[in-house]
């Protein structure tokens, strides 16, 4: 029975996301009612998931009952249940934030597209098939495009142009990766590909590292790494700043499919150029953090920039290395989105239009908004006392048993200094100058307490994530230790060693 | 000439086809070389079971010997995935071609701009 529930993160967004299109047009209310309680369920759905799964137990549920390597599996182990309750947490605090926000009253169906953006994700973190990660990639792929240009306007329209294209090669690239590994393997199932990937004849083994090389890219795009990063300053600078939140989840999915596949399928091998990669994206992003002019690309970059700092972990591609990865994966996920919702607030409380960042008026929320912009900056610094210094002492950490320690301390390190000055060179405009002279526009909202909520929601997020440090890490260092036992996931999705048996 | 060589060049052919015009500065070029490089990937995935000639995908009396079926479920996958894409693609090279008077792939009005629109400029 307690199978069964591995779908329901599936079908309830799916369901949901469908109810809501019933009132698309008059009882809008409804819809968001039925979103939220949707999202809400799979809250409860995700941490019966994670109690589950927290036994060690890897669960695969064969849809339609045909058995694994010819069917699709899903399957649920400690990786993928974190991963399912971070989105659904994040889920909730942005679908909060854009219906007390009115966002979604700007345009048509950004409940539904909210619901399906959560199937896709959900689905890519459940699948144990290849070809179905594609499949739910683009799903997420078409929702985001949806949100991404919801509201409209000119300027956010150019940017959604070049997040399509550039996507959609994405999408071409991973099919050619898929078409390669298929033609050596002869099958698209995960651990039957890491079963065959081992028994694999030499003159082979070059077209496999092809694939996973391939691969990497597709993933490193999502994730932004570094020759791939440009489209998002762009995109995530023009898109409405609570959907940009919500798809701080979306680096993450590139994130969780590198952690998922190139330790299970191809060894370290295919990820030589991961660290130069996600060392030069963190340069990169903090130092665009440093430059930017406006309140979304300050975030967007550093968006990059911790992603970068993340990707730099999982890229030692060992047991330590993983487990302060996964440590700090929520962290930045959710400290990135409560910058956007910040900015968001900030753009909606004070007294001109625009994101610029310039001194403005006082305005009525000011002080509170301070406070939440000063906890996000060092959180995303990675400053005491929040969970980013933390997850940072823990990557330091496990670099120092790595060949490439002395460049991880201090790309580490430097680009903390360089977030928290240009973080702080940010605040001090935004909030301690003061300037009369811009013209305030009268139509603007009143400032509603109500609208910060989602924001302390996941600000306390972030403090409970410290507070409960020791048992994090602990179910981080399992999961870390269950994400290198290639063997026993193999063995708990095809039922053998080697997936011969049953053939 | 095999038909080896003849699917493999076409596949090349195709793909040279679609990166030269997706790196185009204007959208309707990009929208076409997107169109070319998802054909040359249908072609690629009905090629990984291997090309064979005359054989059945599914079951038939008689027949030991199938080729496989697999590559061609996917590729029908593949082949709708990509025709949404690109009628997305159209749509909205379209629409932002409509609100911003260029159809640049970068939103940079041209010297002699038609109508400019002025929150592209910003």
């Amino acid at each position: 029975m307690i199978d069964a529930l591995i779908v329901g993160p599936l079908l309830l967004p799916a369901f949901a996301g469908t109810a809501t299109l019933l009132f698309w047009l008059r009882y809008r209310w409804i819809g968001a009612i039925i979103s939220i309680a949707s999202i809400m369920g799979l809250v409860a759905l995700a941490i019966t998931l994670m109690v589950q799964a927290a036994s060690g137990e890897v669960i695969a549920y064969a849809l339609g009952d045909w058995p694994a390597p010819f069917g699709i599996v899903l399957v649920l182990d400690r990786l993928s249940a974190l991963m399912l309750l971070l989105t659904a947490l994040l889920g909730l605090a942005v679908a909060v934030h854009a219906t007390l926000t009115g966002l979604d009253r700007k345009g048509w169906h950004f409940h539904a597209l909210f619901q399906f953006q959560l199937l896709g994700v959900n689905g890519a973190f459940l699948t144990g098939d290849l070809f179905n990660l594609f499949v739910f990639f683009e799903v997420l792929l078409i929702a985001s495009y949806g949100l991404m240009l919801h509201g409209q306007g000119a300027r956010r329209l150019t940017a959604g142009v070049q997040y399509v294209i550039v996507n959609l090669i994405g999408s071409t690239l991973f099919l050619i990766a898929l078409g390669l590994l298929y033609g050596v393997t002869g099958t698209l199932n995960m651990a039957d590909m890491a079963a065959r990937a081992a028994a694999l004849p030499a003159g082979d083994q070059g077209l496999l590292r092809a694939g996973g090389l391939l691969l990497t890219v597709v993933f490193g795009l999502k994730a932004a790494l570094l020759p791939l990063h440009l489209w998002l300053p762009r995109t995530y600078a023009a898109a409405a700043p609570a959907v940009a939140a919500l798809f701080a989840i979306m680096t993450k999915v590139g994130a969780y499919a590198i952690i998922r596949t190139i330790p299970l399928i191809f060894g370290d091998g295919a990820s030589m150029f991961l660290l130069p990669a996600a060392l030069g994206t963190m340069l990169i992003g903090f130092v665009g953090l440093l430059a930017a002019r406006g309140l979304g690309d300050l975030a967007a970059f550093a968006l990059i920039g911790s992603t970068a700092t993340l990707l730099t972990a999982i890229a030692l591609f060992d047991e330590p290395g993983m487990a302060a990865a996964l440590y700090y994966l929520p962290h930045t996920t959710i400290s990135a989105a409560l910058l956007f919702l910040t900015i968001d607030l900030i753009v909606r409380w004070r007294g001109i239009e625009g994101g610029a960042i310039v001194p403005t008026p006082h305005y009525k929320g000011q002080g509170w908004l301070g406070f939440q912009f000063l906890a996000v900056a060092v959180a995303l610094v990675g400053l005491p006392p929040l969970s980013g210094f933390i997850g940072k002492l823990l990557i330091l950490q496990a670099a120092a048993a790595s060949p490439y320690m002395v460049a991880i301390w201090v790309m580490v390190l430097g680009t903390s200094l360089l977030g928290l000055i240009g973080l702080a060179r940010a605040g001090s405009t935004l909030f301690w100058k003061e300037d009369a002279s811009p013209p305030i526009a009268d139509d603007r909202p009143v400032p509603r307490a109500v609208e910060a909520l989602p924001a302390c929601f996941l600000l306390a997020l972030l403090a409970a994530f410290t507070v409960l440090a020791g048992p994090a890490t602990a179910y981080m260092e399992a999961t870390s230790a269950q994400i290198f036992d290639t063997a026993g996931y193999v063995r708990s999705v095809l039922g053998s060693e080697d997936g011969r048996v049953g053939r | 000439m095999s038909i080896e060589f003849l699917v493999a060049s076409a596949i090349g052919v195709l793909t040279m086809a679609g990166i030269y015009l997706c790196l185009r500065g204007r959208t309707f070029p990009v929208v076409l070389g997107l169109a070319m490089l998802s054909y040359a990937i249908n072609l690629f995935l009905f090629a990984i079971g291997r090309l064979v000639v005359n054989r059945p995908p599914l079951y038939e009396k008689g027949l030991t010997e199938y080729t496989d079926p697999l590559p061609q479920a996917l590729v029908l996958t593949a082949i709708v995935i990509s025709f949404g894409m690109t009628a997305l693609a159209v749509v909205l090279s379209l629409r932002s071609f409509l609100e911003t008077g260029t159809d640049q792939v970068d939103g940079m009005i041209e010297a002699d701009p038609p109508e400019p629109d002025p929150e592209a400029l910003s």
